[in-house]
């Protein structure tokens, strides 16, 4: 058996994880991980996640593309080609603020998703949790409590017992490769 | 916020029939994908339809060797079938939007059971829109000529064109609804592939689920993620059919040039888009049985959007008459509105008034809104009035303006007709192979619709289904 | 216009051969690979050897190629016109253009010696109905590509109308006939010569007992006396002469009057009142009316002394439309009518007051009288002879005679009745006197009166030598043993006189596509001299008569000015006979009532049928109906609710026991009870345009009544469809007037002389226009040095008062910018390419409305509402003020024409453009670059010509002087309606107009700012009638609607 990568606990329910979630970072583990097959409430916090930083990502994409847009239309029709159409002058700009606007929405939709999976780290195909059989069911409903190794409080006998504390249906062992 | 929050009717009618958890969800949804059978129908339905597609090629073919000259376009009527149709489908597109997004952001949980169908629709509607401002050019072969880029012209696009807002409004909203809806998809196809067999299968899902693992940070920045994109498709959605009704309210035509455009085009984009939306759905969840995910009271809640922008698309009409009262009998309006009544297209104009105002009124009554039959029907109808007011809109305007020496008349060609029925096989087509390789009810939301998706107090195990509420929309993104 | 020089060479066989003949052409097949397989010299002598070949001979007999009846299916135009690209008689004639061998002078406007891509311009003439007019021809490199008139000549005075200016497109005719040709097949001129020589000696030796000659009207003095000799030589051969539209009726009148031939001219100029009795002197068909419309406009300035029109007339016409009062008659009505109108003047006979009309009557004679000397009366050429000699009568009795009208030799040499004398050949050919009959230029297998039945006659005559001699293998060529390709006016040398007697030299532009020879080259011939060459004979005729001791700098200077000077005639003192004529028509007037009375008259447009093949013509829109590509029966709106019909309904006439059955339209003023049909259509052996075309009318035109019968009509079930360019003629109905339709935009404004002078502004306060400043941009100051270096800024005035629809502009236009033609179908479905049209509305009384005509070019709006909304910016504006097209930048969304109120943009629906034929590759413009598919389209103010002007002042280091820019349009107005110029400079011509009361823009409340503004027209009612008519003057034309069928 290969050297190991973390502890799997495996839950009945969402309400059941978040509570072992939060135990567990209470007594110090903070290399933790929850699986859940939706989103579940209060998860995030009850492992310690707390800096979201995908709006801010979205705030920059939006950004850009104003300027993109509206720098584009300009640049095209003032400066690199002006040129006379129907008597408007170079700048029109209430003709402009259209498509400023659809390119602010492009960019900051495509900066909300590819930052997402970015910041997310995907896209990912292997993981060593995938390794273990039951967590198959982390996507259809199942749900799982991960301490890792790399946690410096980790000790394979001692985490093991505190996570049989909380009451899993199983624990697995998340073998490393 | 959490049940306090529920809306008022989630109380007296569930939106998810009683009798299910999370693995029967889940079975039940991916099992259409993984398990069902190829049925006859279905491959039937499927032949049939693209041989409609091969019938578009055709007739697009025909087009490229000859010219726009094969329609029955002329001077005056420069616009025919192609915009008429271009219209009608990116309108039938907005519902799709409309449900995922603005409906998310109203936390209305009871979009969670159609708002994957309704997104994949608005896609393949956009699809079949798209190809129209494509084809119709005289030159197709430099169409993109309208893209920003540079060419063998050295010049660019001249940006206060409406017709350029257009491809930029119409390609934003074709990209963010796709990767909306493909965002929205991946948790799903995480399920999907751990639930397919096959090897190979598993490895197609597994590609696009890209290593979804349902973490808890992932969520949460899934979730705000989601939420942006649905605040963002909002104002879109609102925008594109703004934009398409600009192509004629900034035009100088009588008939066109009109402030009420917009509203009344994105009202009426709603309106024909959720008949769509019924006509789909009612056989669907005949068909995969699915009942009892996708409810009477989805269809209702649709038939009431329905009565009320209908309402709206109403008051534009009888704006455009008010107008031409009041721009009086000497005016050019005065004569559009004449020419219309009067005309000699005024069958198309009464058949507009009767099947987008007049029969649609039935849906006050309660019976009907909850008859699938009768919805479905009615939804025909109003598709067919809400094509019809786009192509009197479009010709019924142009064939007679300011100079009456110009004034001509417009008759489709059979590769008019070929061309917009080509387009419907185009969108079938697409819906038949969605259900079957895709999840057409997004699960992981179903699955929070369920009352054990709701965390409770520890130790608190009991269970109360009159307090499920949709976790999804709690917390600092709410 | 780099790609078309390239394309350019594409009109020499060596280079084009390939391209040509690898199209697919299913029976030329082996031919082709024969032409293929030989290469450069030995080119015709290959032709030779093919002309042995079956295929060549089977393609010979063809009328024309297989797939020619696909012509008017457009989608399918293309593949037909490879085809026809293919055949061996394209492939003949695209040998390089070559000059003239004799010595040809060029127009002073440019210098001798050929500048590379810049035109040179010859002084020339194109004939019609035997009349010359006087032309100059643009040439590109030796290759004719334009006519327009020749200014100096008082007949032309610059204008060129609709006939001669198409005549260019004849030329080019890939169907012309391109060889001599036997029982079918092809020979050579020299083949003909010596086979014609044996027969003639036949001939010589019974004194051409059995000879005879039939011809058009010829006015050529030189070809006259050619005859002339050719009758000395042969003293028993009889000479006839037949033309459809011919002018048997005038000829009559004066020998009535007078007992002599004379010739009527008309000085209009001088004549405050104009009466016409069924005259339609504005229209081109009419002698002299390019110089007759140029004096009528210009009296029609309501800042000077206008004149008055008064019309009577059976059938409307752009002439009846300019009227101040129209008289809406039958035909046989108005002879009663002039001898009334005698009568009320004092000539004798009896006035009949009875008539409805005694009104009208009475008005006109009192302003005839009140204007003796500086009146005149005009009969048309169909109205009987009676009616002619009371308008010599009344015009001597005004005392007319030497002011308004001149009375001098004819023009037409040798006049004769024309109908007796081909009823007499006709009478000779069933006799079988007949040995050799040769027709020049004639086509009376086809338009001979049917009860001739001219072509059994011909076909049984047995006559040994048949021979026919004209540009296309007609009918009559058909029935001939012997058929000798003519070459065209611009590729021969000839003479002609003009309406006013003085006498036109044509001169070649372009050796013979297909080395047709001259009608002086043929009668030579027939007098053995095959070998003399049509420049030969001109010259020695001339030399007899130059009295000019230097004949060399003489003849320089005549063929230079186009025409030889001091040869006008001289007014000639006749006196009308005292009495007037009784009229006899009272009793034909009175017809039982079933019947329904029938008028012959010439197409507007393909006149007789000779320009039945020519592209522009058929698409050209009769002035009135607009109509186009067929030749509809006009019926009066009275009968036609009378009897339930409808426009495009089929209905059959019977005329003493022949049938025809022809489509009838509605035409607003038409008198009631007649009908009127149109010849020249029905054309059975012609080309790929003409052939099939329309009804052939002449079916049932009879010797005894050439212009006015009587038929019982009969409606048929079918209906059959027409192609109108303006289905809308905007005639009010009380049904459109009660949803208050009747008014919507003022596109035309008119008033009354009087209104004008109590308020000159009542044309721009009809519609209120939007302030300048009004906007929430800045306008462009197109007198901003920074802006607009040179300073021009382009604009046109179109004088609705002077404008008489006759459609000239249309076809100069067609010429200048290379438009194509694209069918009767696309017609049909409203895809016509005129980059200028005329729009004709109608107001008021339908049975007697007034008309109005409006030519709408491109208004180079400078708020242009096509730019704003091109995705593409393919039309954008020049700082000149032009609405510039760039084709190649187009991708043809349409959007800019939608978005255009005038609807003035043209679309490329289909490749509308010939790309194939070669003969008109070696036409076009090559100035003007080819649209092709997909592609949008528009007048450009013809752009070209303003570069040139500009290239050449800045060479010269000046400004472009105001009128040096003349449009197409412009420069081929007989009326001078088109002004164009510089609106930047305060003292050019079309400034002024703009500063005058009566210009206005159309549809200004738009904000368009249009470059090109209307004068109103202003017409110059008599008081005492007034009050009747024009109820509805001064206010806008009204835009109610009358939808056909």
């Amino acid at each position: 058996m290969s050297a190991l990568n973390g502890l799997l606990a495996e839950f009945e329910s969402a309400s059941d994880l978040v509570a072992a979630a939060k135990t567990t970072h209470r007594s110090g583990y903070n290399d933790i991980e929850a699986y859940s097959p939706f989103p579940v409430h209060g998860l995030g916090e009850a492992i310690g996640f707390t800096k979201n930083r995908v709006p801010l990502v979205v705030l920059i994409g939006g950004i850009i593309g104003a300027c993109t847009g509206y720098g584009l239309q300009y640049w095209v029709s003032a400066i690199t080609y002006p040129i006379n159409v129907g008597g408007r002058p170079l700048n029109s700009w209430p003709s402009f603020v259209i498509i400023t606007f659809e390119l602010t929405v492009l960019f900051a939709g495509l900066s909300a998703v590819i930052g997402m999976l970015v910041l997310n780290d995907l896209p990912r195909p292997h993981h060593p949790v995938f390794n273990v059989p039951q967590f198959e069911r982390a996507s259809q409903d199942r749900f799982f409590l991960c301490v890792f190794a790399a946690d410096p409080k980790f000790n394979v006998t001692e985490t093991r017992r505190f996570l049989e504390r909380l009451k899993p249906i199983s624990i697995a062992d998340v073998p490393d490769e | 916020m959490s049940t306090q929050a529920v809306p008022l009717e989630d109380r007296e009618e569930p939106v998810l029939e009683p009798g299910h958890d999370m693995a029967s969800i889940t079975a039940k949804i991916s099992d259409i994908v993984l398990e069902r059978p190829l049925s006859v129908g279905w491959v039937a339905g499927v032949m049939f339809c693209s041989g409609i597609v091969l019938m578009l090629g055709t007739a697009v073919g025909y087009l490229f060797l000859k010219g726009t000259g094969i329609w029955g376009i002329n001077i005056p009527v420069g616009w025919g079938f192609a915009i008429v149709n271009f219209v009608w489908w990116i309108g039938i597109g907005h519902a799709g939007t409309l449900i995922s997004a603005i409906l998310h952001l109203l936390r209305q949980s009871w979009r969670n059971s159609i708002n994957r169908f309704a997104e994949a629709m608005t896609l393949f509607a956009v699809m079949c829109a798209g190809l129209f401002p494509l084809i119709h050019t005289g030159r197709p072969w430099l169409a993109y000529w309208m893209f920003p880029i540079p060419n063998t012209m050295g010049y660019w696009p001249q940006f206060r064109s409406p017709l350029l807002w257009d491809v930029f409004a119409v390609s934003t909203y074709g990209t963010i609804s796709l990767v909306f809806w493909y965002t929205g998809l991946i948790p799903d196809l995480a399920t999907l592939r751990d639930r397919a067999g096959n090897k190979w299968i598993r490895m197609i899902y597994g590609a696009l689920a890209m290593g979804w693992r349902g973490e808890a940070r992932h969520w949460e920045r899934y979730e705000s993620a989601y939420l942006l994109l649905a605040g963002l498709s909002t104002p879109l959605v609102l925008s594109v059919h703004t934009v398409v009704s600009f192509d004629f309210a900034i035009s100088i035509m009588p008939g066109w040039h009109t402030t009420v455009f917009p509203p009344y085009f994105v009202a009426g984009a709603i309106y024909s888009g959720f008949a769509m939306v019924l006509i789909l759905c009612i056989p669907v969840r005949a068909v995969y049985n699915l009942k009892d995910m996708i409810t009477i009271r989805h269809l209702e809640n649709a038939a009431k959007v329905m009565l009320a922008t209908g309402l709206i698309v109403a008051y534009g009409y009888i704006l455009e008459i008010y107008m031409a009262w009041y721009a009086g009998p000497k005016s050019i309006d005065w004569y559009t509105v004449h020419n219309r009544f009067f005309g000699p297209y005024a069958g198309p104009y009464w058949m507009l008034w009767i099947c987008n105002i007049i029969v649609p009124q039935v849906l006050w009554i309660k019976s009907v809104r909850r008859s699938p039959f009768w919805l479905f029907i009615l939804s025909l109808v109003v598709l067919v009035g809400m094509w019809l007011e786009r192509f009197v809109i479009i010709i019924l305007s142009l064939h007679r303006d300011f100079v009456p020496s110009s004034w001509g008349m417009y008759y489709p060609t059979k590769w008019d007709w070929m061309t917009y029925i080509g387009t419907l096989g185009l969108f079938v087509t697409m819906i038949f192979l969605f259900c079957r390789v895709l999840p057409v009810i997004s699960i992981f939301e179903i699955r929070m619709l369920l009352p054990e998706s709701h965390v409770h107090p520890v130790g608190d195990h009991s269970v109360d289904a009159k307090h499920a509420g949709p976790p999804q929309l709690e917390g600092k993104h709410g | 216009m780099a790609a078309e020089n390239t394309k350019r060479e594409d009109v020499c066989p060596g280079k084009n051969k390939k391209k040509t003949l690898d199209a697919q052409a299913l029976d030329l097949a082996v031919v082709r690979e024969e032409i293929a397989s030989t290469s450069g010299p030995e080119y015709w002598r290959s032709l030779e050897e093919l002309a042995g070949s079956d295929e060549f001979r089977a393609m010979m007999h063809r009328e024309f190629p297989k797939g020619s009846s696909e012509w008017l299916d457009s989608v399918s135009r293309r593949g037909f016109l490879q085809t026809m690209g293919a055949s061996l008689a394209l492939a003949g004639m695209t040998a390089c253009t070559r000059q003239p061998l004799e010595q040809i002078v060029p127009y002073v406007r440019q210098p001798d010696d050929v500048i590379p891509g810049r035109p040179q311009f010859y002084a020339s003439a194109t004939t019609l109905g035997g009349y010359a007019s006087p032309v100059l021809v643009e040439s590109h490199m030796g290759r004719p590509t334009k006519i327009e008139g020749n200014p100096d000549h008082p007949a032309s005075l610059g204008a060129a109308d609709i006939f001669s200016q198409a005549s260019l497109l004849d030329m080019y005719d890939p169907d012309r006939s391109q060889t001599p040709v036997y029982l079918g097949e092809t020979r050579s001129w020299k083949n003909f010569t010596d086979q014609i020589r044996t027969r003639m000696a036949g001939q010589r030796a019974v004194d051409g007992e059995g000879f005879r000659l039939l011809t058009g009207p010829i006015s050529s003095p030189t070809l006259f006396s050619q005859i002339q000799a050719l009758l000395k030589m042969y003293p028993k051969a009889k000479w006839h002469q037949y033309s459809p539209l011919h002018r048997d009726n005038v000829l009559a009148g004066s020998m009535l009057a007078f007992g002599q031939a004379v010739e009527t001219q008309y000085r209009l100029d001088g004549a405050d009142v104009i009466l016409s009795l069924d005259a339609d002197f504005l229209s081109p068909s009419f002698p002299g009316s390019a110089r007759y419309t140029h004096d009528y406009a210009a009296r029609r300035n309501p800042d000077a002394a206008m004149n008055r029109l008064y019309v009577v007339e059976s059938v409307p016409s752009p002439t009846g439309a300019k009227a101040e009062h129209r008289l809406s008659q039958r035909a046989s009505e108005v002879e009663g009518l002039a001898q009334s109108l005698a009568a009320s003047l004092g000539l004798g006979g009896s006035a009949d007051e009875a008539k409805e009309d005694a009104r009208f009557l009475r008005a006109v004679a009192e302003d005839l009288k009140a204007h003796s000397g500086a009146s005149v009366v005009i009969a048309g050429d169909q109205q009987s002879p009676e009616v002619h000699a009371l308008a010599h009568a009344i015009n001597a009795h005004l005392g007319n005679v030497g002011k308004t009208v001149v009375y001098s030799d004819t023009v037409l040499a040798n006049p004769v009745d024309q109908t007796a004398s081909l009823k007499e050949l006709a009478q000779d050919l069933r006799e079988k006197k007949v040995d050799v009959l040769v027709i020049l230029g004639a086509n009376p297998v086809y338009d001979a009166p049917t009860d001739l039945n001219f072509g059994d006659a011909l076909l049984n005559s047995g006559a040994g030598l048949r021979l026919h001699f004209g540009l296309h293998q007609d009918e009559t060529a058909e029935l001939c043993q012997w058929h000798v390709n003519a070459a065209h006016s611009l590729e021969a040398w000839s003479d002609g006189r003009a309406y006013d007697g003085s006498v036109c030299l044509v001169q070649p532009l372009i050796a013979p596509l297909y080395e047709g020879k001259s009608a002086h080259e043929l009668v030579a011939a027939l007098m053995g001299q095959s070998t003399l060459t049509g420049h030969d004979i001109l010259r020695s005729y001339w030399q007899g008569q130059a009295k000019s001791a230097d004949f060399e700098t003489w003849w320089r200077k005549t063929v230079h000015d186009g025409f030889v000077d001091g040869t006008a005639y001289p007014a000639k003192a006749v006196t009308a006979k005292a009495s007037v004529p009784a009229g006899k028509s009272a009793a034909a007037a009175a017809g039982d009532a079933s019947m329904i009375e029938v008028s012959f008259r010439g197409d507007p447009a393909i006149y007789d049928g000779a320009f039945a093949n020519n592209g522009w013509m058929q698409e050209l829109p009769k002035p009135m109906s607009k109509m186009t590509w067929d030749n509809p029966a006009w019926i009066g709106p009275a009968y036609a609710a009378r009897k339930g019909l409808k426009s495009e309904d089929m209905v059959r006439l019977e005329i003493a026991g022949r049938n025809v059955e022809v489509p009838v339209w509605i035409q607003a003023g038409h008198p009631d009870n007649a009908i009127t049909v149109f010849l020249g259509y029905g054309r059975r052996r012609v080309g790929r345009v003409g052939t099939g075309v329309g009804f052939d009318l002449y079916k049932a035109r009879s010797s005894d009544a050439p212009w006015r019968t009587t038929a019982k009509l009969t409606p048929l079930a079918q209906t059959y469809k027409l192609a109108s360019t303006q289905g809308y003629q905007t005639i009010e109905t009380g049904v459109a007037d009660d949803h208050g339709v009747a008014r919507t935009r003022p596109v035309i404004r008119e008033g009354s002389l009087e209104e004008y002078k109590t308020n000159p502004n009542f044309a721009r306060e009809m519609e209120e226009a939007p302030e300048r400043n009004v906007t929430l941009y800045p306008n462009v100051d197109y007198s901003d040095p920074n802006y607009n270096k040179l300073g021009y800024a382009w604009g046109m005035t179109v004088d609705l008062g002077a404008c008489v629809g006759c459609n000239a502009c249309m076809i100069a236009c067609h010429s200048e910018n290379n438009i194509p033609v694209v069918g009767k179908p696309q017609v049909v479905v409203g895809r016509h390419m005129h980059w200028i049209r005329v729009d004709a509305y109608y107001q008021g009384d339908r049975d007697n409305p007034s008309a109005s005509f409006q030519p709408v070019p491109c208004m180079q709006c400078e708020n242009a509402p096509c730019e704003l909304v091109c995705p593409v910016g393919a039309t954008v504006h020049s700082s000149e003020g032009l609405n510039d097209m760039v084709y190649n930048r187009c991708i043809g969304t349409r959007y800019c024409s939608n978005n255009c109120p005038y609807k003035v943009r043209r679309f490329n629906f289909l490749l509308f453009q010939d790309w194939e034929t070669p003969q008109f590759k070696m036409m076009r413009n090559p100035d003007v670059s080819i649209r092709s598919r997909g592609v949008m389209e528009k007048c450009t103010y013809c752009v070209q010509r303003i570069t040139v002007a500009r290239i050449d002042s800045e060479r010269e280091e000046r400004s472009i002087k105001d009128g040096e820019i003349q449009t197409a349009c412009q420069q081929a107005c007989p009326s001078n309606a088109i002004v164009f110029g510089n609106v930047n400079d305060p003292n050019s011509k079309v400034s002024k107009l703009k500063g005058q009361a009566r210009n206005y823009s159309m549809l200004a409340e738009l904000n368009t700012r249009p470059r090109t503004t209307y004068l109103a027209e202003v017409r110059n009612p008599n008081p005492q009638l007034e009050s009747a008519e024009h109820a509805g003057a001064s206010s806008a034309v009204e835009h109610a609607v009358v939808e056909r069928s």
